[in-house]
């Protein structure tokens, strides 16, 4: 017997397993930042002074940074449209910028981190850069995740085009949901951190 | 999303607008941090902006608006409730002090205020 | 060694009777994606972590039992720094009680009764050839498999193991040694196993449901493993959240935990301050309470099953459980703060939390109530399993009931952190949950091997251990009202409000030591019984879910012919039926495949 639902969608539910796989793991990300965004209001209102971000971040850098993320959702959602087109060169062109636009943002804040470190702003300095430090960074490892799965369905991936077309397209989906989650944490880390 | 190549190119239209939609408020929010409005306002202003931006990639970019899954909208409900229970654990620490007419909202800042009544 | 491969090859291509592709010893037993061989990996290293945990305890009561004198033989391998002279030192102490609490939840019973059991029983009970997701299966085993290694090999970095608790509460942990990092980071690679886990459980359930199967015709068991999933999604990433500030406290130097103007024994701490030690209790609880139902659903999950099948006749009122199941998981996110009364949170907030946990009670005495009422009228067959199924009645009762009082804010102020605790908790997940377990070990033996259990070995296990439990841990009552504080390495004896109960710590070690003997039992005819057990048909026990309807072992894929649901899960004693069960996989008016 094979398992079931794996490409097309179970007719109660409505879903392939992917799919509610994926929406299930996003729900428990929403979980594990939302502790994270629990403890910076907790600590915030329970501080004595608490800095403008401005005092230690760089907003102008943040916004690119912001645009940046967005612009590579646009992308996302764009590439997996061209697939459900059927263009794959299409598809290819927009995947690969939504790899390489992260890439960026990644670079861009590794130089926002090395402006840190170099003027001794490190997480130990206060409970803002604390929370500044931990909170990019966990975001910025599951920007490297994602870079690696649209890597990968950019690249040696994508020859499932060709094979399993419908299975193909799921997995683009998905990944596609995940990267959007990514950028939304974004939205919501940019004002909190940088802006208020 | 599913269905026709009409419908897709439908919705490329609208990705088209969320993403400026985005990039304007992207814009507004920074522009918005400069004024110089109480800290109460400036976080209101802040959140109510990030907060559309989120729903709009939500919606679109994830599809959300058009998600018919009774699974998918049951177990997002749920996250949201306990999210919202996750985000009192504020309140829920700093309970001591409700209905009291002072803010002690740590050690330190309980020994100034107590520094100050004497 | 070629030998080997091809006789293994052979072997397997016996079990798996229609298998397409010959999979290599590895592969079909180590990195196994199927779901029976990767239940059999949880179950078995779950039972060792199992025995290892209850090892430290035995070790703990000696010096409950005999403070200051020598552990016998096994002192002496304790090491200079652990034990001097064989003399538990309480640095050392503590480190056992922490890991203690953190091995037999986290890599004992959670993985057992999840990972084990669910994995293995849970596809075949809906029908389903494997699991949705068999790769993440696997990464979820070997994620388990590495946070144990990690916690274990943390006794052997300066400084010992973990010693802040199972709770871990801040500051201290984060001034404590070394082997609090490596607890951290042990956690985090339980939590991501569970993550994949319960997101491969909750599609599965969702999605590989066989045809007919509607949700109303779940066993109770695939409930109680559906609403654990969703406790283990939700409620395991705010940990998570909490273990990084952990990190980033213990490793980069943060505050997030630690307030401003803390002085330790060398000095005061040289920090940013300004943290909250409330915040990580908070992020703590709000998993550990869920945790505690992570516990107990899949034991009553499996007393269900086991009852049902002993009683021959339907569980009393399943959709009333179901929903009590349900209404349990829902409410069991906002109740975690009845662990912190005392930590000065404030009597507004205490006030809801002891609300919401006089509310939870509710389905529990609901879902309890239900499976007395299952015993009543029927002709109950005494197996094992169900011996075990039945001790965990009371047990789990007075469990439950004993937790009314600490769920009181009055009370809670006299029992907190006493001993009382422990026999409270004990008494829902030891004799409850651990008893449960062992009952589904005897239930499903069966299918996962072809053979029986033996019964009287079963039955001297059975009686040795419920007697031995109830020694340790009922007097737990009377010296934790007596205020006997659970943390204290001596047992209390410094103290003179406990002179008059410190004979029942030698009372409850030889309880404790006796209960481990029995255990002998168990292991003896675990392994004893894979190779000469009594051989069996495919349903021994002449069950009604579809899991019976499988080969025994099942092979890959499961199922010989894809199964089809014609009934709800508890058919027995139906009248005009023509056997006392009626599986869930015969269509009406047909005989029953074999009796």
């Amino acid at each position: 017997m094979e398992i079931p639902y794996t490409v097309e969608a179970r007719p109660d539910t409505g879903l392939n397993n992917v799919k509610l796989g994926i929406w299930l793991f996003l729900a428990s990300e929403v979980m594990l930042f939302g502790g994270l965004f629990s403890s910076y209001v907790l600590l915030r209102v329970g501080a004595v002074e608490w800095p403008q971000g401005a005092e230690f971040l760089n907003i102008p850098i943040g916004t690119v940074n912001t645009i940046i993320l967005i612009a590579s959702s646009v992308t996302m959602v764009m590439a997996y449209a061209s697939l459900k087109l059927g263009d794959f060169a299409k598809y290819k062109t927009y995947m690969l910028a939504t790899v390489l636009l992260p890439v960026l943002f990644l670079c861009i804040k590794g130089y926002e981190y090395w402006e840190k470190v170099s003027h001794d702003h490190l997480p130990s300095h206060s409970t803002f850069l604390a929370i500044y430090w931990t909170m990019t960074a966990l975001h910025g490892i599951h920007i490297i995740g994602g870079i690696v799965v649209n890597g990968y369905f950019w690249g040696p991936g994508s020859k499932m085009w060709h094979i399993k077309r419908e299975m193909f397209e799921n997995r683009v989906e998905a990944a596609g949901l995940y990267w959007h989650f990514v950028d939304l944490v974004w939205i919501f880390l940019f004002p909190v951190l940088y802006l208020l | 999303m599913s269905g026709s190549a009409e419908e897709v190119r439908k919705h490329i239209a609208t990705y088209k607008k969320v993403a400026g939609a985005l990039g304007v408020f992207t814009i507004v929010t920074v522009l918005a941090s400069y004024l110089n409005v109480p800290i109460p306002l400036g976080i209101t202003i802040a959140l109510v902006i990030a907060l559309t931006k989120g729903s709009l990639v939500a919606s679109f970019f994830m599809h959300l608006s058009e998600e018919r899954s009774k699974a998918i909208i049951w177990t997002l409900g749920l996250t949201v409730v306990f999210w919202f229970v996750l985000m009192l654990l504020p309140l829920f620490t700093m309970s001591d002090h409700i209905g009291v007419h002072k803010t002690l909202p740590n050690a330190n800042a309980a020994t100034e205020h107590a520094e100050e009544a004497h | 060694m070629d030998n080997v491969t091809t006789a293994e090859g052979i072997a397997h291509a016996e079990h798996a009777g229609h298998d397409e592709h010959e999979l290599s010893f590895l592969q079909a037993y180590v990195f196994s994606q199927d779901h029976k061989v990767i239940g059999i990996q949880y179950a078995i290293t779950a039972l060792l972590f199992l025995l290892f945990g209850f090892t430290l305890m035995m070790l703990m009561r000696w010096n409950l039992a005999f403070p200051g004198r020598p552990i016998p033989v096994i002192g002496n391998f304790l090491g200079m720094a652990n034990a001097p002279g064989g003399i538990m030192l309480p640095e050392f102490y503590n480190q056992l009680g922490a890991m203690h609490g953190t091995i037999m939840v986290f890599l004992g019973v959670v993985p057992l009764a999840v990972g084990g059991f669910g994995n293995y029983v849970l596809p075949l009970q809906i029908g389903a050839p494997d699991m949705a997701f068999p790769r993440l299966n696997m990464a979820s085993y070997w994620s388990f498999f590495l946070g144990g290694i990690v916690m274990i090999a943390s006794f052997f970095v300066p400084g010992g193991a973990a010693n802040s608790g199972w709770t871990s509460y801040a500051p201290l942990s984060v001034i404590a040694t070394d082997g609090q990092t490596w607890w951290l980071i042990g956690m985090i690679f339980l939590i991501t196993s569970s993550l994949l886990g319960s997101v491969n459980f909750i599609v599965t359930t969702l999605q590989l449901r066989a045809p007919g199967m509607s949700f109303m015709r779940l066993p109770f068991f695939v409930w109680a493993q559906l609403v654990t999933s969703f406790l283990l999604l939700l409620a395991f990433p705010p940990l998570e959240a909490a273990g990084v500030l952990q990190l980033m406290d213990r490793v980069a130097d943060t505050s997030f935990f630690m307030p401003s103007g803390l002085v330790t024994g060398d000095g005061p701490l040289e920090i940013s301050g300004g943290g909250s030690p409330l915040l990580w209790q908070h992020l703590f609880w709000f998993l550990a309470h869920p945790e505690v139902y992570v516990l107990i659903l899949p034991a009553l999950g499996i007393v269900g099953e086991i009852v049902a099948n002993n009683t021959r006749k339907p569980l009393w009122g399943y959709r009333v459980l179901v929903a009590s199941v349900i209404f349990l998981g829902f409410m069991s996110f906002i109740v975690w703060a009845h662990h912190m009364f005392l930590t000065g949170m404030g009597t507004t907030i205490s006030t809801f939390f002891q609300t919401t946990t006089m509310i939870i009670s509710i389905p529990s005495v609901v879902i309890l109530s239900a499976m007395f009422l299952s015993l009543y009228g029927g002709s109950i067959r005494y197996t094992v399993p169900m011996l075990f199924a039945l001790a965990f009645l009371p047990m789990f009762g007075i469990g439950g009931l004993t937790g009314l009082p600490l769920g009181l804010t009055a009370p809670d102020i006299h029992l907190h952190d006493t001993y009382y605790v422990i026999g409270h908790f004990h008494y829902v997940v030891a004799p409850g949950t651990i008893f449960a377990l062992f009952g589904g070990i005897y239930y499903w033996f069966p299918k996962a091997t072809g053979r029986l259990m033996n019964d009287m070995l079963g039955r001297i296990h059975f009686w040795g251990s419920i007697i031995a439990i109830n020694c340790v841990f009922m007097p737990m009552f009377v010296t934790g009202l007596a205020g006997m504080n659970r943390r204290l390495y001596d047992g209390g004896m410094q103290y003179a409000h406990l002179q008059g109960v410190l004979e029942w710590n030698q009372f409850m070690s030889y309880g404790a030591w006796a209960l481990g003997f029995f255990q002998i039992f168990f292991i003896f005819n675990f392994f004893w019984s894979i190779r000469h057990g009594k051989k069996v048909d495919d349903n021994p026990w002449q069950s009604t879910t579809l899991e019976w309807q499988a080969p025994s072992p099942p092979p890959h894929g499961n199922f010989t012919t894809p199964p089809e649901v014609h009934r709800g899960p508890y058919e027995y004693s139906v009248p005009g039926a023509s056997s006392d069960f009626s599986m869930q996989g015969q269509a009406p008016g047909a005989e029953p495949a074999k009796v």
